[in-house]
């Protein structure tokens, strides 16, 4: 942001906020904006300008109207537990806090639909569903903590897209405002809304295109029971076969996850899950349906997983212990914030038949940067979260993790991946995006923006770079004399 | 041969003249009326890349749908979303920007879901690349799912890869004789049961349910749902339209609704799929008055097979959405040549 902006201050900010908003819900005293600065991606802070808590659905619209009359950036934030920077705060507008809104709506058990206010947390939706016998499929790992209007905004997984999807899959409709304050309407409980799909464009633009004040999403019928394999392999490759060999055997699995053996045992000293410490790698493979069904795909399953040489295997014998293997694999990240003062997650996909080639990619990495990286897999769809351990208080521990991460991310675009599968762009994985991305879609992606906020108002910087900025990135990375994409523009 | 495509589109661009994207032609009735010199995609087809294991396949526009449900079925693999053909033409590119899932949507999901990635070339001739071939890929705007169900206004989808599944093991038909308000409320009810329902439809007092997976859960739900086992084949005529309900000469209108709504009581025939989501009507009304009553629902109605278009085939969109969605062709098509009027009504 330029300094065409610098020329208001938070005075005028705040003054203009106080025409509509209490003053318990603008923000501007350091003390009080200080933990807004960052979101789950602690590396980047900023301080906000102001922050607004508005509390109705007329006052967003009015925040937004306010900030777009004073030509200033607004940045939308739920619970702040984004992986990447995407809620990073302007220093020159507002964050608009959406965490007030945190009222379910409404619960129709018939048509199986809940609509619920952004702030609403993602468990607790399936948790006043439970009743109905219906819940809401994505479930992220902070599913705890982490709320339905940043899961719209990144298009959250969890270890169960396989087979339920992503959060694309599970919106029906949403309701909320342009950054001009102008309401809109996308989808609906009635299919196949009329003219192009915006809700498919909205989902997953990371706060870019819209703001988000109600949520209509799918709920389906909790399956009947539900049990998981843990199989153990003496070696990664053999582990990573073996996900293939379940697939092609016409089984989709409800959950296919891998973790290596630097994560189990990480996991293991912090929940007790019962990992095989021993194997090289495990996998947890779920079924799930009625007893008849789970019965006969477990007894597949193992006859698949055996074939591709699991050397130990159990099968969870009741509930309890079903959701003991899986307590491992959702406190991954935490237990690996244990073993290190730090750490750094990524998160790109590859297809499931180069994972060997990728698991070896960053054993190489591990030696050449002389960091630490426990790995852990959504194996199933071949979303890879590999955790970087450094010490951020050492400056250039930090600097050799993000030349770490950035070689893994161009790896996972080289075999025909992506950079991020979950955790969406943000700030952090912006010069990666040069990497997967020629500028003829990065300047449409740019257009498409520009057809929803043409001044760049709405979370400016994020998610996608401008072309002087993957030239420079770009020049900083010349190989052997030769740029990765000699077709980009050099300004 | 994309270059091929890719002259056309610049020449066409510099010159502001219409294009019309076409395949097979199986869907030239869909949509407003057609305009500009025909660009045929046949010529750029075949499967790129199927790797059965990984449940995608990438495959190029103009190649036969039914070519590719072969390959497909060869590993006992489907299209989740059982696209209608509507002709044996059909092309993938086609079935794409048509957008229009089958019987299996209300389970499986919509077409929009299973697209990963395109390949499209843009108003001015540039080919560019979304998705991927990945399940999950949050990198940059979802492109590609915005192009599905864009009748080829946006793009020339030059090339698509799709997420599969498995193939069910095993499928039942079953029919039982219930009123339409009942069988509405059954659908529901069903729904929001764990059975592996994987089609409803109801016409004329009769409800038909396909169940479609494990042998041993097949078996156990058709206890549950009750009635006589009848053959699979009525899902075709259903997805296909060849079936009698879709006879006769009164414009077929595709209403689209919370699939709870209770009986529309408009003048005409019904057929009921998606749980009561979608409504096939057989009617001559106005399309005012259908419009109005849609909205009443918060459903809307789509004008999907008539003589006189004139009424617009899509419901009218909301004022801001539709200058988003002009927006937007902009971006993709400035010289406005793509297939102009079928989706968005010229101004």
């Amino acid at each position: 942001m330029g300094s065409a902006v610098s020329v208001i201050n938070s005075r005028d900010v705040v003054t203009a906020l106080r025409e509509f908003l209490p003053e318990r819900a603008i923000l501007h005293e350091e003390e009080d904006t200080r933990p807004y600065e960052c979101d789950g991606l602690t590396a980047y802070r900023q301080l906000p300008m102001v922050v607004a808590l508005p509390e109705t659905v007329e006052q967003v619209q009015r925040v937004l109207k306010a900030c777009a009359s004073l030509n200033i950036p607004v940045v939308p934030r739920g619970a702040g537990t984004g992986l990447s920077g995407g809620a990073l705060p302007p220093g020159d507008g507002v964050l608009l806090s959406m965490a007030k809104f945190m009222r379910v709506l409404r619960i129709d058990p018939l048509a199986r639909v809940a609509v619920v206010q952004p702030g609403v947390r993602n468990a607790v939706v399936s948790e006043l569903a439970a009743p109905y016998g219906l819940y809401y499929a994505p479930d992220p790992s902070s599913q705890i903590a982490c709320t339905i209007g940043g899961n719209v905004s990144e298009n959250s997984g969890g270890v169960h897209c396989l087979k339920y999807g992503l959060t694309l899959h599970n919106v029906l409709g949403m309701r909320g405002f342009t950054i001009d304050g102008e309401p809109i309407e996308l989808g609906g409980e009635a299919p196949d809304a009329p003219g192009y799909d915006l809700l498919a464009l909205a989902v997953g633009s990371e706060g870019m295109l819209m703001v988000v004040t109600e949520v209509t999403l799918k709920l389906l019928p909790k399956p009947q029971c539900a049990r998981v394999i843990m199989a153990s392999f003496d070696d990664v490759e053999k582990a990573g076969a073996a996900v293939a060999d379940v697939i092609a055997a016409g089984i989709v699995p409800a959950g296919l996850e891998m973790m290596d053996r630097p994560a189990t045992h990480a996991v293991e000293q912090f929940v007790h899950a019962g990992y095989d410490l021993q194997a090289a790698a495990i996998l947890l493979c779920e079924s799930d349906g009625t007893p008849e069904e789970v019965d006969d795909e477990i007894a597949r399953m193992k006859a698949v997983l055996e074939r591709a040489g699991a050397t130990r295997m159990t099968v969870s014998r009741d509930e309890a212990e079903r959701l003991r293997f899986w307590s491992g694999r959702k406190a991954a990240f935490p237990a690996v914030g244990r073993i290190s003062p730090d750490y750094y997650c990524m998160d790109g996909t590859i297809p499931r038949k180069r994972l060997g080639e990728v698991l070896n990619f960053i054993a190489a990495m591990e030696r050449k940067y002389n960091l630490r990286c426990p790995n852990v897999f959504h194996a199933g769809d071949g979303n890879l979260h590999p955790l970087i351990l450094f010490d951020a208080n050492d400056p250039e521990q930090l600097h050799r993790t993000e030349q770490f991460a950035g070689e893994v991310l161009e790896k996972c675009v080289e075999v025909g991946g992506t950079i991020t599968g979950e955790h969406g762009v943000g700030v952090e994985k912006i010069n990666q995006m040069c990497v997967q991305f020629g500028a003829p879609e990065l300047e449409l992606f740019h257009a498409v923006k520009g057809a929803f906020d043409p001044r760049g108002l709405l979370n400016p910087g994020k998610a996608v770079p401008t072309l002087a900025r993957c030239a420079e990135y770009g020049g900083m990375r010349v190989h052997g004399g030769k740029l990765p994409h000699a077709e980009l523009p050099r300004f | 041969m994309i270059e091929t495509l890719q002259h056309r589109i610049r020449d066409a661009a510099a010159r502001r003249s219409a294009l019309r994207l076409r395949g097979g032609g199986s869907k030239d009735f869909y949509g407003n009326a057609l305009r500009g010199e025909i660009l045929d995609t046949r010529g750029y087809a075949g499967i790129v890349d199927y790797e059965p294991t990984e449940l995608v396949v990438t495959a190029k526009c103009g190649t036969p749908l039914s070519e590719l449900e072969r390959a497909l079925a060869a590993n006992r693999q489907i299209l989740p979303f059982e696209p209608p053909h509507f002709g044996a033409d059909a092309t993938l590119g086609g079935c794409i920007a048509a957008g229009l899932s089958g019987p299996r949507r209300a389970s499986a999901g919509a077409l929009r879901d299973f697209v990963l990635g395109v390949k499209l070339i843009d108003g001015r001739g540039q080919a560019l690349s979304f998705g991927g071939r990945v399940m999950k890929n949050v990198a940059g705007y979802d492109v590609s799912r915005l192009i599905a169900g864009s009748l080829g206004t946006l793009g020339l989808i030059a090339e698509v890869s799709l997420k599969l599944s498995p193939a069910p093991p095993e499928e039942r038909t079953l029919r039982l004789e219930t009123s339409q308000a009942r069988a509405l409320e059954l659908m529901n009810r069903w729904a929001g049961q764990p059975l592996p329902i994987s089609a409803t439809a109801w016409h004329d007092d009769d409800l038909t349910v396909r169940l479609s997976g494990a042998a041993p859960a097949v078996r156990a739900a058709a206890g549950v749902i009750g009635g006589e086992t009848v053959e699979g084949a009525f899902w075709r005529g259903v997805r296909e339209h060849s079936d009698a309900f879709f006879g006769g000469d009164e414009p077929l209108w595709r209403l689209s609704l919370p699939s709870t709504s209770p009986p529309l009581a408009l003048e005409g025939r019904q057929l009921i799929e998606w749980n009561g989501g979608l409504r096939w009507l057989k009617s001559a009304l106005p399309a005012s008055a259908l419009r109005d009553a849609l909205r009443r629902v918060k459903g809307h109605a789509t004008l999907f097979r008539a003589l006189d278009k004139s009424a617009g085939c899509f419901a009218p969109l909301d004022p801001v959405l539709e200058r988003l969605q002009r927006q937007l062709k902009g971006a993709f098509d400035p010289a406005g040549i793509f297939n102009p009027g079928r989706l968005l009504a010229e101004r």
